[in-house]
């Protein structure tokens, strides 16, 4: 038994079988890596384990509970927090508001109606807030829009915006898509510390094979809507059907 | 002080005392001066800038933070209004009680429109809104005519049973404060000037800071950020374990509690309500409020109202007779020409320079009159005007 535990999932968007039948169980306090092709279903996974898409068939178990059937805020206040394929963030509010958000969500709950608080006044919100800010690396854009940053901060800021509400599990949905090789090894740095400073469990989805096997303890790989294997990186490095089906492929389109 | 940033309280302030000294402000011309026309101190004037203000303050904290644009407000407020009526008729015509009750019955209505119509967001929320004021409209005009009075409306009538008045020998009845009555005025004569003081409109006055104040509470709460966050990025909310329903619905109810309060005081002020109040130009023009003076900002709303409001009782009253006598220094075939240029706009044609500015404001200051403002303001501090909008209040460029 993992944290996440996904038993027999499929889903189908009209006569495409987007998943087949995915089992995948994520051991708690573990890094995982999923990789696939471009459209193996990796993303729709992701989206049927946050109360985005609601699969056809099978069970998720996030900590013994199931999450089907719940709203996508509910899932993130049983602890998972995800980082989108394109950042996703506050773009009108400053970066200090951004982070603060998250901060009031893992406190107050799904909704608080303190319409007459003095936010400004809220100390512990803005020290953990402030906190967060420093340990991305960000405090000194506090005060920028968070539209206006570049995208390897947009980034940060999100994984920063999730981490706030101190999930145990993490959900990253190619982090360093597009990324300059420099952003990608900051972010490598980034998520090993994250790791060894507090407890979680991170599930990744990653194309590029360096970040995985920079992080991964594990690795799942997807094919076609199915696992193919799943095997600790070493294994998976030397498996002729993934180097046949997936490596391969992937350091062409690299 | 109260709870409020050295910032926010200075705008406060100063709202305060403009608002206080309006009477003088508003009226800067002699009275037997040719520009005494644009003298917009006189109370009925005066109560209408605060009631619209108070309009246009409670639907900004809908449409200026969460960004949801309700065409249906006008609604709550003609409810406001009725609830108001029905309280001088059969309680009182102390004008406490038919305001309690506007905010609350205007409430529970815009939860319950709120509720329906937040199902959907953008252009369906819109339309929606629209829809139920459109129906309570016609609702007020046939089939609930016994509460409404239909076509005529509502006054208050001597014969009504008002329980907590005594009874009223013969007298009109009028609405007052503790005896005070609304209607009545100080005039004060100052050289050539006259300035009017009216219970009405220093009630209005004080009513409106006070929602003015609670405004900038709101905005300056954790809830007001949520609602920034609903405008800026529902999936964000959703995905950081934030319900965006509740306080969707929340910010509906609360300007739709704003706009009862100001249907209540236009019955405070002026004894009478008629259906049209509800009409759908009566919501459209709150949204103009908002947008004319700056969506979003805490005092763009009363900008707007206020030069909106000028304009539909200043400009329109400009006609032909007055044009010829500002041109009459002219030739008598220029004078012709440059009146009949000019007369498309005023008068009855105000709706048509309201029009062209409003264009000019969306096209060139999309931050409305607050940014204009801002801009102004920048140009004597030899600052770009980006560097000096205030923190926390969202610029609505997109
Ligand atoms: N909402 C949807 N409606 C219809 N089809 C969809 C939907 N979401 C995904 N698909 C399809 O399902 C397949 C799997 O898509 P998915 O986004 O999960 O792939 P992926 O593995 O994340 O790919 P990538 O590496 O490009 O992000 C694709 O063929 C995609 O077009
Ligand atoms: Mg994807």
């Amino acid at each position: 038994m993992g944290i996440l535990d996904v038993k027999g999932v499929g889903k189908r968007f009209g006569g495409l079988q987007a998943l087949g039948d995915v089992n995948l169980s994520v051991a708690e306090n573990s890094v995982h890596a999923i990789i696939g092709p471009n459209g193996a279903g990796k993303s729709t996974l992701l989206n049927c384990l946050v109360g985005k898409l609601i699969p056809d068939t099978g069970s998720v178990m996030f900590d013994g509970q199931s999450v089907l059937g719940r709203k996508p805020y509910e899932i993130n206040q049983m602890g998972i927090s995800r980082v989108f394929q394109t950042p996703e963030i506050f773009g009108d509010l400053t970066v200090m508001e951004n982070m603060l958000i998250p901060c009031f969500a893992k406190r107050d709950g799904a909704f608080t109606p303190n319409a007459f608080a003095a936010m400004r006044k809220d100390g512990e919100m803005f020290d953990r807030a402030s906190h967060m800010l420093e340990e991305m690396n960000m405090a000194d854009k506090r005060h920028m829009h968070a539209a206006s940053l570049s995208r390897g901060d947009k980034r940060r800021l999100e994984i920063g915006m999730c981490l706030s509400q101190e999930p145990r599990l993490l959900l990253l949905d190619e982090p360093t898509a597009g990324m300059a090789r420099a952003d990608t090894n900051n972010t490598i740095d980034l998520l090993k510390q994250i790791k060894d400073d507090r407890d979680i469990t991170i599930a990744i989805i990653e194309h590029d094979m360096h970040v995985v096997f920079s992080l991964a303890e594990r690795i799942t790989v997807l094919a076609q809507g199915t696992p193919l294997v799943e095997d600790t990186p070493d294994k998976i490095k030397g498996h002729p059907k993934v180097r046949e089906a997936y490596l391969g492929e992937s350091q062409d389109a690299a | 002080m109260f709870g409020l940033e050295a910032k926010d309280f200075r705008l406060l302030l100063l709202v305060t005392l403009l608002t206080m000294a309006a009477p003088f402000i508003l009226n800067p011309f002699p009275v037997d001066s040719g520009m005494a026309q644009f003298n917009a101190g006189y109370p009925d004037l005066m109560q209408r800038f605060v009631i619209f203000g108070i309009f246009a303050i409670g639907f900004n904290i809908l449409f200026g933070l969460t960004g949801y644009l309700s065409f249906g407000h006008a609604a709550f407020l003609g409810v406001g209004s009725y609830a108001a009526m029905w309280m001088m008729k059969l309680l009182t015509m102390n004008v406490i009680p038919g305001i309690v009750v506007s905010v609350i019955v205007a409430g529970i209505f815009s939860l319950a429109v709120g509720w329906i119509s937040l199902r959907r967001s953008g252009i369906y929320f819109s339309i929606l809104t629209l829809a139920f004021a459109q129906m309570s409209y016609s609702l007020a005009y046939s089939v609930l005519t016994p509460i409404t009075g239909g076509e005529t409306g509502l006054q208050p009538k001597v014969t009504d049973p008002r329980i907590l008045d005594a009874a009223l020998t013969g007298n009109a009845p009028k609405a007052n404060l503790f005896g005070l009555e609304m209607g009545s005025s100080t005039e004060l004569a100052m050289g050539g000037w006259v300035f009017t003081f009216n219970v009405g409109y220093y009630v209005a006055a004080v009513v409106m800071i006070f929602a003015f104040y609670m405004s900038i509470r709101i905005f300056r709460s954790p809830f007001g950020m949520m609602l920034r966050a609903v405008k800026s990025n529902q999936q964000r909310l959703n995905y950081t374990g934030l319900n965006a329903k509740p306080y969707t619905l929340a910010a509906f109810v609360i300007s739709g509690m704003y706009a009862g309060l100001a249907g209540g005081l236009m019955v405070a002020m002026d004894t009478q309500v008629g259906a049209e109040r509800m009409f759908w130009t009566a919501s459209g023009e709150v949204v103009l409020m908002s947008i004319l003076g700056g969506v979003g900002t805490l005092i763009g709303p009363v900008l707007g109202a206020g030069a909106i409001k000028y304009m539909e009782n200043i400009l329109s009253k400009i006609n032909k007779d007055i044009l010829y006598e500002w041109f009459a220094f002219m030739p008598d075939g220029l004078q012709d020409f440059v009146i009949t240029l000019v007369y498309p706009f005023i008068g009855k044609g105000w709706h048509l320079t309201l029009g062209l500015i409003f264009m000019a404001v969306v096209i060139f200051l999309p931050g409305g009159l607050v940014e204009g403002g801002q801009r102004v303001a920048a140009l004597f501090k030899r600052k770009k005007p980006s560097d000096n909008t205030p923190d926390g209040k969202t610029t609505p460029a997109e």
